[in-house]
């Protein structure tokens, strides 16, 4: 905390944007100069503003097919172990086991199980809930939840200049750029 | 009067125009937020009576609890009365909140951004209500966690050949995942509120809620994922839950019960139902909060479209239903119908009849369709209609089975009606404390929709570019 360096710690340049259009021209060129750790954000989400970034495919699909994969594979074993092993009893001269019966409940743990995993894997891969963020002192970042689109690249990203990226935010059309403190 | 009424064109994609009057993003936001941040009068005028009708419910309900489940007007042969109408009447109303906010969604109909939010309160709060019912229906509700498969101390576990027990997953299931889908919904809306706040009471709850959400592009990339996904799953989910509630009655043997349509059936008209309840809901909210212009008569007149579609098809069930009576050739499933229609409850079978199969096809003309007035009352009639249908497949078959020794006439008590009417107190309550402290409507997904949330304004001039960005056109 009490660092002793005259110089606060740098998040990195924040560049703010009017228009949909202007923040996704603005990522293609920032992705095109080769940035690494840098992040846009809008209010709502702008279509193909990922690709436009350079940003790879989420993996949430697999997670949510794994876990709809174990609920339902839960529910077929606790269906089938309860009715034949832990209290096997004869109802209306049926079968202990027979699938037909157990479908609907294999069938509601699989799709209950595959919900969680898209909510959780969601906030997992997003790393939420993350109650602070460098960003969030800067006031006007306010406004990325209601009608401007900005963007961030940090200082950490090993092609960090100071000069050039701010040069280069600004030619990207951008209404405003400044310095973000970490902290 | 001579012209027709014409809705307002979208500029570029040549469609009706989602939003009228051409608002800018923050112009949305204020338009959602403000009514949260500074409440009305008004809203204190609906939410009160609702109050009053959640007395109701509590006093009917401790009567019950005091007393046990004599103090309804149960009897022999219908040992399912109003508890089991209740539960499914409010069950099918949640299934119009996912029907908009999942299939339309699949569907990519991007109308239903204007009503998705409060038709998926909608859901939670009536799964609410309808476990009500048949939680005090056991008798023991405090022991109702049986039902659940848990280790006991008596070695014993749940019948999974019941369907009651299909719906105890079903249900709950459902009731989680339209909680978790309108949390998922709610939580860019809830960082818009927590960025406006001005109380620190404010920022702090919305804060806490809204999960640290900052619009992050590497975020939505996700959170759009992991939405269609959920859209994907809740879609066979809602048309499962009303299929299990059907086996309730259609796995039994007993006529009227025992046939195969009532699945698709009763999906229809679950939806039919609940897109009812949305209209009823939000033609007098869109007035009072001036949201007009978001959820558009356009939005109604298609509301309106599926209730005609979907009450012609539970129309059709009807007399389906009748026809496999007489075709089937069985006396029991014959006299079963016919008993419907002329017996002891012909007074409900034929109220069933007007609201659900007359009335609603007023909509076939367009100015009914386009008139909030009509389609209140029409979404009034379908209510009622719906409730009295469930009343009708219920009752009418337990009261007069196969031996006319045990044969008796259900009527239902104060106290039934004590809870139905407090169900609705519930459910309002619930309602009003949504439009009061959330979001109403998506604003993240409304401002999408929206002609400047296009990020490629000028190649839309042309209906031929890059094929990179083509299948993302529509949205």
């Amino acid at each position: 905390m009490a660092k002793a360096s005259k110089k606060i710690k740098k998040f990195g340049l924040l560049a703010e944007y009017d228009s949909a259009a202007a923040v996704f021209r603005a990522c293609e060129k920032v992705r095109d100069s080769g940035y690494r750790r840098w992040d846009s954000y809008t209010p709502f989400p702008v279509h193909n503003l990922d690709r436009a970034m350079g940003i790879k495919p989420t993996v949430l699909p697999w997670i949510v097919f794994a876990c709809g994969m174990t609920g339902a594979a839960s529910g077929i074993l606790l269906q089938w172990w309860t009715s034949t092993i832990a209290y096997p009893l004869i109802v209306a001269g049926k079968p202990l086991f027979s699938f037909q019966a157990n479908v609907p409940v294999t069938f509601e743990l699989g799709i209950l199980f595959a919900a969680f995993g898209a909510v959780f894997g969601m906030l997992g891969l997003n790393k939420l809930p993350q109650f602070y963020h460098p960003l969030f002192n800067v006031a006007r970042f306010a406004r990325a939840t209601d009608d401007r689109f900005f963007i961030a690249i940090e200082a950490s990203d090993p092609k960090y200049d100071f000069e050039k990226t701010r040069k280069l935010l600004e030619e990207t059309g951008s209404v405003k750029v400044e310095e973000v403190d970490e902290s | 009067m001579a012209t027709k009424e014409r809705d307002p064109l979208d500029p570029i994609r040549g469609r009706k125009l989602l939003v009228e009057g051409g608002p800018s993003f923050h112009d949305i936001t204020e338009q959602v937020c403000s009514p949260i941040e500074q409440p009305t009068l008004a809203w204190w005028l609906a939410f009160i009576p609702s109050l009053g009708l959640l007395g109701v419910f509590g006093i009917s309900l401790f009567w019950l609890l005091w007393e046990g489940v004599g103090v309804w007007g149960l009897n022999n042969p219908v040992d399912w009365g109003w508890a089991i109408v209740d539960f499914v009447f409010w069950v099918g109303i949640g299934h119009a909140g996912t029907l908009i906010s999942a299939i339309l969604f699949l569907f990519r109909q991007q109308w239903r951004t204007a009503v998705n939010r409060s038709a998926e309160a909608m859901t939670i709060f009536a799964v609410i209500c309808a476990l009500v019912f048949p939680t005090f229906h056991t008798g023991r509700p405090w022991v109702i966690y049986w039902s659940l498969p848990l280790p006991n101390q008596m070695q014993m576990w749940p019948n999974f050949r019941s369907p009651l027990l299909w719906d105890v997953f079903a249900v709950a299931t459902y009731f989680t995942v339209s909680l978790l889908f309108w949390y998922v919904g709610l939580i860019p809306d809830l960082a818009t509120m927590r960025d406006r706040a001005t109380t620190k009471i404010r920022r702090f709850a919305y804060g806490l809620l809204s999960l640290g959400w900052r619009g992050s592009t590497r975020h939505w990339q996700n959170y759009e994922k992991a939405y269609l996904l959920l859209a994907g799953l809740a879609t066979p989910l809602v048309l499962s839950v009303h299929t299990i509630v059907s086996f309730d009655f259609a796995v039994s043997q007993l006529p009227g019960w025992h046939t195969t349509i009532f699945p698709p059936y009763f999906v229809a008209g679950a939806i039919f139902s609940g897109f009812a309840m949305v209209l009823t809901l939000l033609i007098p909210i869109r007035k009072w909060y001036g949201l007009e212009h978001i959820i558009t008569i356009k939005h109604l007149e298609n509301m309106a479209k599926i209730i005609l579609l979907t009450g012609s098809l539970v129309g059709y069930a009807y007399g389906l239903e009748f026809f496999i009576a007489w075709y089937s050739g069985n006396p029991y499933e014959s006299f079963a119908f016919v008993n419907r229609a002329f017996g002891p409850y012909a007074w409900a079978y034929w109220i069933m009849m007007t609201c659900n199969v007359i009335t609603p096809q007023l909509i076939w003309f367009k100015r009914v369709r386009r008139s909030p007035v009509w389609l209140f009352i029409l979404s009034i009639f379908v209510n009622i209609g719906m409730w009295f249908e469930r009343f009708v497949i219920t009752v009418t078959s337990l009261s007069r089975d196969f031996l006319p020794s045990s044969w008796d006439y259900y009527t239902a008590t104060i106290w039934d009606v004590g809870m139905l009417v407090g169900s609705f107190g519930l459910f309002f309550t619930l309602f009003c404390l949504f439009i009061r402290y959330l979001p109403m409507i998506a604003m993240a997904e409304i401002k999408s929709v929206m002609p400047a949330a296009n990020p490629h304004p000028a190649e839309h001039t042309s209906e031929t570019h890059s094929a990179t960005h083509g299948d993302f056109d529509q949205k």
